[in-house]
């Protein structure tokens, strides 16, 4: 599979691949790295957000 | 500095001035009586080190990322479904708005840690709508997605509840 890196298309078997995730009460975060001997060369990173801004509202008694 | 998750409050006060239009409706106090639009919604990522919050009335370039392949302004936010709302009792209810699509930065290069997205609305001079914030993050020649949350009364992205 080719991966599109800082020196250009490589195919991911000359890389190194990490990935790690984080999953909180806010997010669920993934990401992917290649590297190139000591090299980071490719980090992409995908965010699910799982927590919504909401704005209570009320009225007024007279 | 730091970003804060929020909906900005100058956003609310809009509202109510009908100054926002996340889906196609007819207002009598906007010039498209006959062509109902939708505004068009931005996101724009924002530096660990930015302060963007509540306080925010507009997008600004201030603390915004930059980088290979980044638009200063950022990406235009799939919008297809319009806000809805539901009673969930006689003195209660929520309306909500999710946009229709993951929001998606490919093949940049963010090397400056960032942490935040802005929406906002490009159709109305670029007013500020909410601050979402995440881990900080950097982007090394790939992409970056936000994967919105179920468009439902509890997980919507934006949602208004009476209390």
């Amino acid at each position: 599979m080719l991966v599109t890196t800082t020196k250009g298309d490589m195919d991911d078997s000359l890389l190194e691949k990490r990935e790690g995730s984080v999953d909180n009460d806010n997010e669920y975060t993934t990401w992917t790295e290649y590297w190139l001997d000591s090299e980071l060369v490719h980090r992409s990173v995908h965010v699910r957000l799982k927590k919504p801004v909401t704005l209570d509202s009320s009225v007024a008694s007279f | 500095m730091a970003n804060t998750q929020s909906m900005c409050t100058s956003f609310m006060s809009e509202l109510m001035l009908g100054q926002h239009q996340f889906g196609t409706s007819t207002l009598v106090s906007r010039t498209s009586l006959t062509s109902p639009t939708t505004d068009t919604l931005k996101a724009a990522l924002y530096l660990t080190t930015a302060t963007i919050n509540a306080a925010t009335t507009v997008y600004t370039v201030t603390g915004e990322v930059s980088g290979t392949n980044y638009t200063a302004g950022g990406i235009t936010v799939t919008n297809a479904t319009a806000p809805t709302s539901t009673n969930t009792s006689a003195t209660a209810g929520v309306a909500f708005f999710t946009p229709s699509a993951s929001l998606t930065f490919t093949t940049v290069t963010l090397s400056t840690a960032f942490d935040t997205v802005l929406l906002y609305n490009s159709t109305q001079s670029n007013k500020a709508i909410s601050v979402h914030t995440f881990g900080s993050q950097t982007v090394t020649a790939g992409s970056f997605s936000l994967t919105m949350p179920a468009n439902t009364t509890s997980a919507a992205l934006i949602r208004l509840a009476t209390t």
